[in-house]
C-alpha cells in the first residue's frame, strides 16, 4: 500500500506539463519531418510536369517524345518558348524542353543531339529540387533509349548484353552463417534501421527515466520534502523502490512518445522492405523476450545509477548536472554500435563497452541474430548484478545520515563538488 | 541536566546523547526527558544543536553515543516502530508542489492508515490547515504561510503520540502563528506530546511547560519558564536566555 502510494506520488510529481510538453513537441517535430520526407518520396515517384517544343521531325526526336509521353506529364506541346514557360508555370511544372531541328541529324553524324532545358525554379529548399531531379531522370531515359537503338543498329548485338557482359553471384560468410544472393552493403542497409533504432531507443529510455529520477531527488532536496518523507512509517527500501517504479513508468512513457515520432520519421525513409528471416537473421519470440529482459535490466541499472547520483543533488539544478555521467554512458554505446560491432573493437574498448550496462540490449539484438546466446545471457546477468549493487548502495545511503548531512566521508567527493 | 516535572509517564528519554558530524560534535552528551502530553521546548542560538537533536529524535540521524527512548522503544533498535508514533515538522519544510493541498494530505495520511481511515485523517488535516477552497489548489501556488499551515495540518492530523516541531510558526503572520500555538496547546491537552524548538521566546513562554536552553551542543539550563525567570531575576525568557548564554 505504502509502495503504491509513493509510486503514484512520484508519477504525479514527474508527469507535469513542463517535463511532458518538450517530449511531445520533439515527437511531433519528428513526425512532421517524416511527413515531409514521405511527401518528398511521393513527389519523386510522380511524373514531372513539363512543356515540350519539338522542332525536329527526325527518328530520334520521335523516340525522345515517346519516352517523354511515357515518363512525364506534358502540359504544353507547341513552338513558342514563352507560351511553354507560362503554361508549365501555371501547372506547377519544373521545365520546358526544346528539341532543336538538328537533333536527329547530329546524332546520325556522331555529334551529340542537344536537348535544351529551361528550368522553372521556385525555391532553393530540398523539396524544390526534387522535380528537377525527376526531369533529369527522364532526360537520362531518353539518352539510354536512343543509345540502345544506336547500339542495336550499328552492331547488330543485344544492347543490354553489350553493356553488361559479366554477371556476379554473391555469398556472404559472416559469423558462421552463409547468406546467398546478398552483398555486405545491402545487408548493412537491411540492418541499418535496427543499428540505428535500438541504440536510440536504449539511449532515450535511459536518459528520460534517469532524468526523471534525478529530477525527483533534486526536487525532494529543493522543496525540502525529503526530511519529512524519511520520518514516515515506510521502509527506506520501499521509498527507493517507489522512486524507481515511478521514474521507470514516466521514463518509459516519455520514451514511447519520443519513439512514436522518431519511428514515423524513420519509416518515411525506408524505400524497400526486405525480410531478414530469408537470410537466417530473423528473431523468434524467445529472442525478443531476451532483448526485452536485457532492455528492462539496462533501464533498472540506469535508474539505480541515476538515483545514486541524485542523492548527491542539492537542488533541481544540480540534479541536472549530475545527470551528465548517465547521459554520457548512454550516448557512448549508441554511437559506437551505430558504426561497428563489439567484436571489431580493440580489447580495451570492448571491455569498456561490456562494462556499460546500457550496451547489452544492443549487443543482445545483434548476437541473437547469429545465435550467440552466451553473450546475451552473460549481459543479462551482468546488468542484473550491476542493478542490485547500485540499488543496495542507494538503500544504504537512504538508511544513513548521508541524505540529510550531505556527506559520505570526511573528504569531499567530486560528485559533492559537482552538486554545488 | 535533569529538571523536575509532573509525574507523567515518559514519552522521551534522552541519556547522554552525542551526535558528531565527522570531527564536529553537534550535540555533546545532553540528557532530558519529556512526559506524555507535555510541551517541551529546546531553545538556543543558531548552531547550538537544537535541530540536530530534533532530527535524531525523529529517526533522521543516527546517534554517535548515548541512548534515546521514545515511548519506551529504543531509537537505534526500533526506528520503524517509532516512526509510526511520531510526526516531524522540519524548519523550512516544503510540500510536493505538483500536488494540491488535499492530495498532499491524502498522500501523507495513507502511510498511517491505508484502509478506510484516510478520509477522516485528511478531513482533520484540512480543518487544521484551514486554507478554505485553496486546499484544492496546487501547493506551488501557496504563500509561505499557507504552506506552513498545510504542514502543521499534516503533522497534527494523524494524532501522533509525539509531535516534533522545529520552529512551528516560522513564516506565519501574527494571527496565524497565534492560531497554530493554540492548536499545539489543544493537541497537548488531548494527549499528544510536543517537543519543539523555537527562536520566538514569547512562543516558548506561552507554550512550554518546561524548556532546556542548549548552547554549543550542551544543555546549559533547564526548568519551568516561570522558575527560570525567578532564578535569573529576569522579566521574560529572552532575558533568561541572554543571561545564560552570555
Amino acid at each position: 500500500m505504502s509502495l503504491m502510494n509513493i509510486t503514484k506520488k512520484e508519477i504525479k510529481e514527474l508527469l507535469t506539463p513542463s517535463t511532458f510538453v518538450p517530449i511531445v513537441v520533439i515527437a511531433l517535430l519528428f513526425a512532421s519531418m517524416g511527413n515531409i520526407m514521405g511527401g518528398m518520396m511521393e513527389e519523386g515517384e510522380e511524373k514531372p510536369v513539363v512543356g515540350v517544343i519539338n522542332e525536329d521531325n527526325g527518328k530520334y526526336s520521335e523516340m525522345a517524345m515517346l519516352v517523354l509521353k511515357d515518363n512525364a506529364e506534358i502540359v504544353y506541346n507547341g513552338s513558342d518558348m514563352q507560351g511553354g514557360i507560362d503554361e508549365v508555370t501555371k501547372n506547377g511544372g519544373s521545365a520546358v524542353l526544346r528539341i532543336p531541328g538538328n537533333f536527329s541529324y547530329n546524332i546520325d553524324n556522331n555529334i551529340p543531339g542537344t536537348i535544351e532545358v529551361v528550368w522553372i525554379m521556385r525555391g532553393v529548399g530540398l523539396m524544390d529540387s526534387i522535380s528537377s531531379s525527376v526531369v533529369e531522370g527522364v532526360i537520362q531515359n531518353i539518352n539510354t533509349y536512343i543509345s540502345h537503338d544506336l547500339v542495336e543498329e550499328k552492331t547488330g548485338m543485344e544492347p543490354h548484353h553489350l553493356q553488361n557482359p559479366t554477371a556476379k553471384e554473391e555469398t556472404i560468410m559472416f559469423k558462421g552463417k552463409e547468406m546467398v544472393g546478398i552483398n555486405p552493403s545491402t545487408l548493412g542497409g537491411m540492418l541499418s534501421s535496427q543499428s540505428i533504432m535500438l541504440p536510440i531507443v536504449t539511449m532515450m529510455l535511459i536518459m528520460m527515466a534517469g532524468g526523471a529520477i534525478i529530477s525527483s531527488m533534486g526536487m525532494e532536496k529543493e522543496d525540502k520534502t525529503l526530511e519529512t518523507l524519511l520520518t514516515l512509517p515506510i521502509k527506506r527500501s520501499s521509498i527507493v523502490t517507489g522512486k524507481l517504479i515511478g521514474a521507470a513508468t514516466v521514463g518509459l512513457l516519455m520514451a514511447v512518445i519520443y519513439m512514436l515520432g522518431y519511428g514515423y520519421y524513420m519509416q518515411s525513409l525506408q524505400t524497400a522492405e526486405l525480410n531478414l528471416a530469408d537470410y537466417g537473421l530473423g528473431l523468434g519470440i524467445s529472442d525478443y523476450v531476451l532483448v526485452g529482459i536485457s532492455l528492462f535490466l539496462a533501464l533498472i541499472a540506469g535508474l539505480a545509477l541515476s538515483l545514486l547520483l541524485g542523492t548527491f543533488a542539492k537542488n533541481y539544478k544540480s540534479a541536472q548536472t549530475l545527470l551528465f555521467p548517465v547521459t554520457a554512458l548512454a550516448i557512448i554505446p549508441m554511437f559506437v554500435f551505430m558504426f561497428t560491432d563489439i567484436g571489431n573493437l580493440p580489447l580495451l574498448f570492448r571491455g569498456v563497452m561490456y562494462a556499460i550496462p546500457f550496451s547489452h540490449p544492443i549487443i543482445a539484438m545483434r548476437s541473437l541474430m547469429f545465435g550467440d546466446y552466451q553473450i546475451v545471457i552473460g549481459g543479462i546477468l551482468y546488468s542484473a548484478i550491476f542493478s542490485m549493487v547500485m540499488i543496495g548502495i542507494v538503500v544504504w545511503i537512504f538508511n544513513s545520515d548521508r541524505l540529510i548531512t550531505g556527506k559520505i566521508g570526511k573528504k569531499e567527493s567530486i560528485l559533492e563538488k559537482l552538486s554545488r | 541536566m535533569r529538571v523536575e516535572r509532573d509525574m507523567k509517564k515518559d514519552m522521551i528519554e534522552v541519556e547522554s546523547l552525542i551526535k558528531k558530524y565527522g570531527e564536529i560534535t553537534a550535540v555533546n552528551g545532553i540528557s532530558f526527558d519529556v512526559g506524555e502530553g507535555e510541551i517541551f521546548g529546546l531553545i538556543g542560538p543558531n548552531g547550538a544543536g537544537k535541530t540536530t537533536t530534533l532530527r535524531v529524535l525523529s529517526t533522521l540521524l543516527k546517534i554517535t553515543g548515548g541512548e534515546v527512548k521514545i515511548a519506551g522503544k529504543d531509537l537505534e533498535k526500533e526506528p520503524e516502530k517509532i516512526r509510526k508514533m511520531i510526526s516531524y515538522l522540519p524548519e523550512d519544510a516544503g510540500a510536493y508542489k505538483n500536488l494540491t493541498g488535499r492530495e498532499y494530505l491524502a498522500f501523507m495520511a495513507k502511510f498511517f492508515d491505508g484502509s478506510n481511515g484516510t478520509d477522516k485523517i485528511v478531513k482533520k488535516g484540512v480543518e487544521i490547515a484551514d486554507l478554505g477552497e485553496r486546499i484544492e489548489d496546487k501547493v506551488d501556488t501557496y504563500s509561505k504561510g499557507m504552506k506552513r499551515r498545510l504542514l502543521v495540518g499534516r503533522a497534527l492530523m494523524i494524532d501522533p503520540k509525539l509531535a516534533i516541531l522545529d520552529e512551528p510558526t516560522s513564516g506565519l503572520d501574527v494571527i496565524n502563528a497565534r492560531e497554530v500555538r493554540q492548536l499545539i496547546k489543544k493537541y497537548a491537552t488531548g494527549g499528544t506530546t510536543i517537543l519543539l524548538s523555537s527562536h520566538n521566546m514569547l512562543e516558548v513562554d506561552f507554550l512550554c511547560e518546561r524548556i532546556s536552553l542548549i548552547d554549543d551542543g550542551v544543555i546549559v539550563e533547564s526548568g519551568r519558564p516561570k522558575r527560570l525567570k525567578e532564578k535569573h531575576g529576569a522579566e521574560n525568557i529572552e532575558e533568561v536566555f541572554t543571561k545564560v548564554v552570555r
